[in-house]
């Protein structure tokens, strides 16, 4: 069958599953909207989660981030996952017993205070909105290689089909969709690691076959890649070729400001009980290694499959022609995202490492590494094609990354909209608001969120990468320091957290500013982003655990400075600590 | 319940969280990264154990960890009456 016509019924079908989930979980209620009525089993809450979680990044983009460098991009594989630990033990129960619908609400109300609430649905929004750029622009990518649409085309079906399911069913029908986006993604990612984990180890499971001999060479595949990577003049693979101290910083950063996400944060709060949030959060993260540790395998296997089919006798032997090239480089080189070019004018590619040349490269005369462009996104979705997987399997990875990135979208945008209706509408503007005004305030700044993003996906501003680590600093750095006082710091005031997150949102804002650029305009940073003008070397992408430090100590600088939070909410704390009651703290 | 039952369950809790907080830090930050060439040695699929905890041990760990913290808290709600 041709293979556009797989793709198709392979994206169709599980958008029309999507759309049919919709219809079946309409939203009645405002609690039904925000909190799915906190009637969601924990386990199918963790795959909610998971799904909700594992954006394009990290399906797309992650596996090719790690094959690129190697061990020190292991900081994805700890501090995407160790997030979690820190919600299942800080955050999520107790903001689950505190029983609102949104973070914003529950800073206001234990911090007493509109400006509080105010600053944390300002974080939210800039949080949400900048993640939700690379999710429009991920669905992009996969709809113009695998539709063969333009990418504006692509981009109105993906709005379409999130405006179905989450206007019309709120959290609700994102919970059941998002479980139906998990099955998808997770089934596209496994099939093709196996199969290629299988054809090079010989061992069917890629957590095992990454650890296993290379039955090509005899040797452990991960001793070979090293071999053929160093052939090349690259660095090895499992070597730390980077600044320990950043390591450390941008992992714990990553991991602060994943449980630090509010879209991430209020799927907690649809699970019946405080013990279900933390059961939930255990199989969110089960669900998340199902595809965490696959990615690891997928990008050291990839790697070695793309050097092999370069260079199929090693570097000694002859590179790979360029009428030779198989279809799936064509294929690429259509996107713009992998780019070849002769520059000896041998008619073969040779791929080394240019800065770090070859004896064999000098001896020769090479005029340079002739794959010019390779870009990360192409590893997880050529995958197929590059271990020659049939066409079903090609047809699969599409959907699942549209799977990824539009349930993504879906949390992110119901995070924007309710930050907007019930906090910004009813707690702030409206108080009077009758619950059926509220519901529908809720769809119409749903519908907006979506038109924004569909408008940023169609302009998107040329940073998005670095947006994201905007996002993730911007999370640890305010939200995060902020919900851990209100729980585990009874005595903490309202001057002393709002003082605290503005502090930790500021420095986080400046310092990446600095150096990336003001609003991330090229040409505008102060200082040039390199590793002799960072302040004590610290880098602007791991600059979230600083931010959240500062956070943290400003709080209580003021905190001594000020009076103690008042006894009432200091009895609020109390009650948050304990799970008992939660089942009268849903209806406020 | 008392407000000394309360505090001694909210002491319980923070010296459970602590304790996972250590390992946690220990996994990843430790092994995975900071205390990896003292790991150089234990020799696993072609590498050594501290590239085998940055990719997968820690992940491994953390599941762990929040399973156990779970359970323990199970039973500690239990123990006070604090349970739903």
């Amino acid at each position: 069958m041709d293979q556009y016509i797989l793709n198709l019924i392979f994206v169709g079908g599980s958008f029309a599953l999507y759309i049919g989930i919709a219809i079946w979980a309409r939203a009645g209620s405002t609690s039904d909207f925000y909190a799915a009525s906190r009637g969601v089993n924990p386990v199918v809450n963790g795959a909610a989660t998971a799904a909700d979680w594992m954006s394009a990044a990290s399906f797309i983009s992650m596996a090719g981030l790690i094959a690129a460098v190697g061990y020190g991009n292991s900081t994805f594989l700890m501090g995407w996952t160790g997030g979690y630990v820190l919600l299942a033990m800080l955050l999520a129960p107790y903001l689950r017993k505190f029983g609102r619908f949104t973070v914003p609400d529950f800073i206001g109300d234990r911090f007493y205070s509109q400006t509080a609430r105010l600053v944390a649905v300002i974080s939210l929004l800039i949080i949400s909105i900048t993640y939700v750029i690379g999710q429009m622009t991920g669905a992009a990518v996969a709809f113009s290689r695998f539709l063969e649409v333009t990418n504006q085309t692509g981009l109105f079906i993906a709005s379409g089909v999130v405006f179905c399911y989450a206007v019309l069913g709120g959290m609700k029908g994102i919970t059941y969709t998002q479980l139906a986006q998990y099955v998808v993604l997770i089934i596209a990612y496994t099939i093709p690691a196996v199969f290629i984990s299988f054809q090079l180890t010989g061992n069917p499971i890629p957590q095992l076959g990454l650890w296993s001999t290379h039955t090509g060479s005899g040797e452990p595949l991960l001793a070979t890649l090293n071999s053929v990577l160093m052939d090349l003049g690259f660095n090895d693979y499992t070597g730390n070729h980077g600044s320990t101290f950043n390591m450390v910083l941008f992992t714990m950063s990553l991991m602060v400001g994943t449980a630090g996400l509010p879209h991430v944060i209020i799927r907690f709060f649809t699970v019946p009980r405080v013990a279900d949030a933390r059961t939930s959060a255990g199989w969110a993260l089960v669900f998340i290694a199902l595809l965490y540790t696959v990615a690891p395998a997928v990008g050291a296997m990839a790697r070695l499959n793309i050097i092999t089919t370069l260079w199929p006798q090693g570097i000694e032997g002859e590179p790979l022609a360029f009428d030779a090239k198989p279809d799936w480089m064509l294929n690429w080189e259509r996107t713009g995202l992998l780019r070849f070019e002769d520059k000896n004018g041998d008619g073969l590619i040779q791929y080394y490492n240019q800065a770090n040349p070859p004896a064999r490269a000098i001896e020769e005369g090479w005029e340079g590494n002739e794959m010019v462009l390779f870009n990360n996104d192409i590893l997880v979705l050529a995958n197929p094609e590059i271990a020659q997987l049939p066409g079903w399997v090609i047809g699969l990875i599409a959907a699942g990354g549209l799977a990824a990135a539009l349930s993504t979208a879906a949390g992110l945008l119901l995070a924007i909209s309710s930050a907007v209706s019930h906090d910004l509408l009813k707690k702030m503007i409206m108080p009077q608001i009758s619950e059926k005004a509220e519901l529908m305030a809720a769809r119409v700044s749903m519908a907006f969120a979506i038109a924004l993003a569909t408008w940023l996906g169609l302009n998107p501003p040329g940073f998005a990468a670095q947006v994201v680590a905007l996002a993730f600093g911007l999370a640890a750095a305010s939200l995060f320091p902020a919900i851990m006082m209100g729980i585990f710091s009874k005595k903490m005031n309202s001057t002393g957290a709002i003082v605290g997150m503005l502090v930790g949102l500021l420095s986080t804002v400046l310092y990446i500013f600095t150096y990336l650029g003001w609003f991330f305009i090229p040409g505008t940073n102060m200082l040039a982003n390199t590793p002799d003008n960072w302040l004590f070397g610290i880098s602007p992408l791991s600059f979230g655990t600083v931010g959240a430090a500062l956070n943290f100590a400003a709080a209580y600088i003021t905190l001594s400075m000020t009076k103690e939070a008042p006894a009432e909410i200091q009895e609020l704390v109390e009650s948050i600590r304990v799970p008992k009651g939660a089942g009268a703290a849903v209806d406020h | 319940m008392s407000d000394k039952s309360t505090d001694a369950y909210w002491k319980a809790n923070v010296r459970i969280i602590t304790i996972c907080m250590v390992i946690w830090a220990l996994v990843s930050f430790g092994f995975g990264i900071v205390f990896r060439p003292l790991l150089a040695g234990i020799p696993i699929g072609g590498t050594d154990l501290g590239f085998w905890f940055a990719q997968q041990g820690s992940m491994l760990t953390f599941i762990a960890l929040i399973f156990y913290y779970r359970s323990y808290m199970n039973k500690l709600d239990k123990e006070f009456g604090v349970e739903e």
